[in-house]
């Protein structure tokens, strides 16, 4: 019974296809996948705006959104009719064509990247050999977009949004790959559900999870800040940040073509954190040999809100990034360290299984970050640190 | 022949024709954009995923974004002042035509000499990694030399030259 | 005609057009945009005898494709650099007036 709560979606699957003529199955198969995929990350997504606004509020010391339902649920509801009756105004002098695709090219090169991710036992859509490179090749494609969507604006505001937002996110790709590949070094493929495979067993009741290893929880503090400025989060949201370009490069987009580009960045945002499930946190698996009868959709899901959470605490919390000091900060910190975390698992590769490998890397780590933050700080002068608090 | 490679064809053919041919420089580099995408989905199709996502990767995610912000910095966005192909263009598309023309008849001619359709072989990512570091680990080395060179000369050439160093 | 003898033909077709790019185009970075069509028409040439050719399983064809598209991202880096410093001096990109080797 446990075992078919896990596998309930796709023994669905399976009955609902055993209708079609045999010749028909396969591609009926990937057709309800598919649907399944563009139908429940959208609901996530309504969902996650009034958590999010909510959140905020709260971290903001103020209440949120709590006129529309009960406690606010039924807001995205609102949002969705708002967007879809708003007049949907475009520049006279704007390029047609780039304007309208822009949104277009975004959503489909986010919802691409959601085809790889393991979101359950035996739960992929498309098993690739090179799963994990078809996923970040998908990421670069969305970096057209937003530079479609700047120039074909012919505003000045927004081409300067797009252009910091390019800059921004090609410099943390670089980081964004290095930081994965220590992962492929230990699991030894490419393959989604091969590196899931490789982190789920136990020893003494503790999962094998490769943030649990000095190397993982490097790479995945690099990982988490790699993908809070690929998707434009703050406090790396400079491209978009509301009291300073107006909108960046989504100015002159109203009605459907906006909430479409609020929806490429949540999904982004959702397909980002699900692979750093997959590649850290153990994808499915559950914590404990114990836990094992909670379906492992839910341990995936679950995992994925957990850092949607941490998304938004961080948004709420820290102020935001000037766009010269966020490019020091990729290439003169965050890339060195992630090269040598690279280094640092290939020595915990060849040291062998031991006491020692934890010690030296967990040294090594330690070191090089403490000496990096010294080292950029020499020549800052900082005040005395004062608080404020709300009366 | 399947139709994604007639697809795949017909968008890399019609992506490189207007980025050829088009007049906005912006559209050109974005017409060059779909070219690269059609040809990842060729590669795709001979069953070379390794090479079709890289080429996504590499030419879609940076090289045609490096081409637009290089349009971006000259100006290159406002009417041009001269036209935009040079006055000798009939010569230089008489001789394209003559190229295609050689090639094409080389490869029709020699059509009964090629081999015929072999097995597909199925390659793991596995299999590139062992032949990058055995067979071919010196090509790897120089070309991580040479990319370390380019990126290197590339930030220097571009510097500023009134002699601010960034 | 031969899966092999389609893509070759898309290839020379490809390069054509590549050619005629480089040779038509007036403006430096428009030239660059017809070599890398010219460069990518010769990768498709390397994956399709890779597949359709002897040997499969040696992976010539398709390690020398990669390497191939490493080496033309430098030298499109490189040579839109190039292109940029150069219209730093001279204020132009039109070749016809990038005629003069001395400033």
């Amino acid at each position: 019974m446990i075992k078919n709560l896990d596998q309930i979606f796709l023994l669905f699957e399976h009955w609902i296809v055993s209708f079609l003529p045999v010749a028909w199955r396969p591609m009926g198969a990937i057709i309800l996948s598919v649907l399944a995929i563009i139908s429940i990350f959208p609901a996530l997504f309504a969902l996650t705006t009034v958590f999010e606004r909510k959140g905020l509020g709260r971290i903001q010391n103020r209440i949120g959104p709590n006129r529309v339902g009960p406690l606010g649920i039924f807001q995205p509801i609102a949002d969705g009719i708002k967007s879809l009756t708003k007049e949907d105004i475009v520049p006279t002098s704007a390029d047609g064509v780039v304007h309208f695709l822009a949104p277009i090219v975004q959503v489909l090169a986010v919802f691409m990247g959601f085809a790889v991710l393991p979101m359950g036992r035996n739960m992929v859509l498309a098993d690739m050999d090179a799963g994990l490179l078809f996923y970040f090749s998908m990421g670069a494609s969305t970096e057209l977009s937003v530079f479609m969507a700047g120039w074909s604006s012919r505003n000045k505001y927004s081409l300067l949004g797009a252009m910091r937002a390019v800059a921004q996110m090609i410099s943390y790709e670089v980081t964004l790959l290095l930081s994965a590949v220590p992962v492929v070094m230990i699991a030894g493929s490419l393959s989604l559900t091969k590196i899931v495979a490789a982190q789920n067993y136990y020893t003494h009741g503790l999962p094998h999870w490769y943030i649990f290893t000095p190397w993982g929880l490097a790479g995945f503090v690099l990982y988490a800040i790699a993908t809070t400025a690929e998707t434009n989060r703050s406090p790396f949201d400079l491209p978009e940040g509301e009291s300073e370009l107006v909108a960046g490069y989504h100015t002159e987009y109203s009605g459907f073509k906006f909430a479409l580009f609020f929806l490429g960045e949540y999904l982004a945002m959702f397909s980002i954190s699900g692979m750093g499930a997959t590649l850290f946190f153990g994808g499915w698996a559950a914590p404990f040999p114990f836990l094992e009868w909670i379906p492992s959709w839910i341990w995936f899901f679950s995992k994925l809100m957990l850092s949607i959470f941490v998304f938004i605490w961080l948004r709420g919390t820290l102020p935001r990034l000037r766009q010269d000091q966020l490019m020091n900060f990729a290439w003169k910190f965050i890339l060195p360290l992630c090269l040598l975390n690279v280094l640092v698992t290939a020595l915990w590769h060849f040291l062998g299984v031991g006491w020692e490998r934890w010690v030296f890397c967990s040294l090594i780590l330690a070191l090089a970050y403490v000496l990096m933050g010294l080292g950029g700080m020499r020549g800052m002068k900082v005040g005395p640190r004062r608080y404020r608090y709300a009366e | 022949m399947n139709i994604a490679f007639y697809v795949s064809a017909v968008l890399t053919l019609a992506g490189a024709l207007a980025s050829v041919l088009l007049k906005n420089k912006v559209h050109c580099a974005l017409a060059l954009t779909v070219a690269f995408t059609g040809l990842a989905f060729l590669f795709l199709n001979l069953n070379a995923q390794f090479a079709g996502f890289a080429e996504i990767m590499v030419y879609v995610g940076a090289v045609a974004i490096l081409v637009v912000f290089a349009i971006l910095l000259i100006k290159g966005s406002e009417t041009p002042l001269h036209g935009a192909f040079s006055r000798s263009w009939p010569i230089g598309a008489t001789i394209a035509a003559g190229i295609f023309a050689l090639l094409g008849w080389a490869v029709i001619e020699s059509a009964s000499h090629l081999p015929k359709n072999t097995p597909t072989h199925a390659v793991t990512v596995d299999q590139i990694g062992q032949a990058l570091v055995y067979r071919y680990v010196l090509p790897l080395e120089v070309v991580a030399i040479l990319l370390t060179v380019a990126l290197i000369g590339a930030v220097i050439i571009a510097l500023h030259e009134d002699g601010r160093t960034q | 005609m031969t899966p092999l003898t389609c893509y070759l033909l898309v290839a020379a077709l490809l390069f054509a057009i590549g050619l005629a790019g480089a040779l038509i185009r007036r403006n430096a970075i428009l030239v660059l945009i017809g070599i890398e069509l010219m460069l990518n028409a010769a990768n498709l040439n390397l994956i399709a005898f890779w597949r359709y050719g002897p040997h499969p399983e040696l992976l010539t064809g398709m390690i020398f494709a990669i390497f191939s598209i490493a080496v033309a991202a430098a030298e499109a880096a490189v040579g839109l650099a190039l292109v940029i410093h150069i219209h730093r001096h001279t204020k132009t990109t039109y070749l016809d007036q990038i005629n003069r080797m001395k400033g």
